[in-house]
């Protein structure tokens, strides 16, 4: 049972002092050498990033000359940057992200909070089994279903509001379509876990007071998860916006990639410059960068919650 | 149930059905799809039919309507003559999983380790070593070609070897493209790993390292003794997790490689999406080397199942 009790977001955020507390003085050689060991892994673990934002600040006129470990010959500009972004369609890439990622996470998350919601608190004869449906439809590699799916969106037409292909293949829907179905199942895990721990006096006294099933999900447990919500909306966010197989597969035209598949088209473009390829890949990483500078906490309260239950 | 009114029936039936009619449509459907159409020969034009065996011959170039295929599509994958593709790529896939629990996750756990003992500097240490978590493969890609350009890159420029004649091909040699990739996907599960160990970690009740202290056991041995075996459920988590990526992995390859095959880093799932992309569909084949991976997966997922709510059962 106490294997089975998921640990609520706060308690990352509280995981220093316990820490902390546990800190004993350590060996001096052991100390010595795990310290050693760290920072050899940071710096190896952090060269690529800097190395990529070091190559994409200098001209290509020097990296060529120079190689791209070499002095700042020729100072640093931002010309790479500035020419990524007005040589190609960038600004549109972006918005294809955003037409795509918020609706997946919005939609996402409330249809695996409501399945997570009777799962976890109407007590209902198919409730394990449900879940095993949706935890293992989320683990199955993409590729398995690919290729009947690639068929299924030819196969569906769409009204012309919804898709300008007019097909569920090549259009946002369906890619919100597939990111959702495919995030679901990792959702409504984590969430029924969270929706577990709350303590069932409250329903019972909700019930008392006559609260029909849709004020129990609405009112009551939603607000209530709200931490494992926006721990959820942060992962699911940085998931969606780095998806590239399915935007690479079911999506053909070029213009409505969004940024991170689209970043493979760029590559052919820009191919003769490799400098301008790491200043807009280091572009389309700015929103993700973002998160990780901002939500960190909230991205890893979310991964611990979809793991700590075992 | 009882004490449910006939509205709240229907909002019961909304707030399950909807969700599940997604999943079932878009996940499950194509999974038992692949498995049905792994017995077809279709190019993916004039429909298909699963009960019309294929007749020999007929004219090449001109699209049949998909039809029974028996084993045919199993028997052309595993016969090297026919798809040379399919041995390199279930090896290199293979190789993949190996890298990730032999290399990735004990140094993810070591990570995690030295972090969860609260050493000067633990906090940059773990942003740092988690950045790469964040990134889109994709960008990972892209920005390791840097390091491994082979007249300007980092490391052919380290070890002197980056001159028209000596520059080593580290992402274009077929011997050594698939262990480059490999370094970089590592660079990305070790922080993976070290995220989900932390968590476990986390959980593990200070008492209990306590205790194994005041009983006289050193770090090593509260470790292996105390610590990992309670962290039993982070474990299945993290085999779990390494499996299914090392089955998934595509992008950094498809990026390397230019969305094309390379000698050296064919991968099951690049050969799944070549089938389906291009001139000529083969929808029957693909298929079938998706349920190779379904296949495979299944273990990993049952495991992970059995794990979960076996425990569940109990209740």
């Amino acid at each position: 049972m106490t294997a089975a009790t998921p640990t609520a977001p706060g308690a990352f955020v509280s995981r220093t002092t316990g820490a902390s507390r546990r800190n004993r003085p350590a060996r001096r050689p052991a100390s010595i050498a795990a310290q050693v060991f760290m920072i050899t892994a940071t710096v190896l673990w952090i060269t690529p990033v800097v190395f990529a934002l070091y190559v994409s600040l200098r001209p290509e006129k020097s990296t060529n000359k120079y190689g791209y470990v070499s002095m700042p010959h020729g100072g640093f500009t931002f010309s790479n940057f500035s020419n990524a972004w007005t040589q190609s369609d960038m600004l549109r890439f972006f918005e294809n992200s955003v037409r795509i990622t918020v609706p997946a996470v919005i939609i996402t998350l409330l249809l695996a909070s409501a399945v997570a919601f009777i799962v976890s608190r109407v007590s209902f004869k198919l409730n394990i089994a449900l879940l095993i449906v949706f935890t293992a439809g989320n683990l199955l590699p993409q590729q398995v279903l690919i290729t009947p799916l690639f068929r299924i969106y030819l196969a569906i037409h769409l009204p012309h509001f919804l898709s300008s292909s007019g097909l569920l293949y090549n259009s946002y829907f369906g890619l919100i379509v597939i990111n959702v179905a495919f995030q679901l199942g990792f959702c409504v895990f984590v969430l029924s876990n969270y929706m577990k721990t709350i303590p069932g006096e409250m329903y019972e006294a909700a019930v008392v007071d006559g609260a029909s099933l849709w004020t129990r999900y609405w009112r009551l447990t939603l607000p209530l998860c709200r931490p494992a919500l926006a721990a959820m909306a942060t992962l699911l966010t940085t998931w969606i916006y780095n998806d590239f197989f399915w935007a690479i597969t079911l999506i053909s035209t070029g213009n409505k990639r969004p940024i991170t598949s689209a970043l493979a088209n760029l590559q052919g473009q820009f191919v003769s410059n490799q400098n301008m390829i790491a200043a807009a890949a280091l572009i389309a990483a700015i929103p993700t960068l973002v998160v990780y500078v901002l939500l960190q906490k909230q991205f890893i309260a979310g991964l611990s919650l979809g793991s700590s239950k075992g | 149930m009882r004490t449910l009114s006939r509205r709240d029936k229907v909002v019961l039936g909304v707030l399950l059905g909807v969700p599940l009619l997604v999943d079932l449509v878009f996940v499950w459907f194509p999974a038992f799809a692949t498995i049905a159409l792994s017995f077809t020969k279709w190019s993916g034009v004039n429909g298909v039919n699963f009960f019309k065996p294929c007749k020999a011959g007929g004219l090449p170039g001109v699209p049949h309507p998909g039809c029974f295929f028996g084993t045919q599509n199993y028997h052309q994958a595993f016969n090297s003559g026919i798809t040379p593709d399919f041995r390199p790529a279930v090896e290199h896939n293979a190789i993949w999983l190996l890298v990730f629990i032999l290399i990735a996750t004990p140094l993810g756990m070591l990570f995690a380790v030295v972090i969860d003992r609260g050493i000067a500097g633990s906090r940059i240490y773990q942003s740092v070593l988690f950045l790469p978590v964040m990134l889109s493969l994709a960008l990972i890609g892209i920005i390791w070609e840097l390091i491994y350009s082979q007249n300007l890159g980092l490391v052919n420029t380290l070890i002197g070897r980056n001159g028209n004649g000596n520059a080593i091909d580290w992402l274009g040699n077929p011997h050594l493209n698939l262990w480059s990739v490999l370094v970089e996907a590592t660079w990305r599960q070790a922080g993976y790993v070290m995220v989900l160990y932390l968590a476990g970690l986390k959980a593990v009740d200070s008492t209990l390292r306590e205790a194994a202290v005041i009983d006289g056991s050193n770090g090593w041995q509260t470790f292996w003794r105390v610590i990992f075996p309670v962290m039993r459920p982070i474990n299945i988590v993290v085999l779990v997790v390494t499996v299914i990526e090392s089955l998934r992995a595509f992008d950094l390859v498809y990026i390397t490689s230019k969305s094309n095959v390379l000698p050296g880093l064919e991968l099951l799932s690049i050969s799944i999406t070549q089938n389906i992309v291009g001139e000529t569909q083969r929808i029957g084949f693909g298929s079938a080397l998706g349920v190779v991976l379904l296949v495979i997966s299944l273990v990993p997922i049952s495991i992970f199942l059995y794990q979960n709510f076996r425990v569940e059962e109990k209740r």
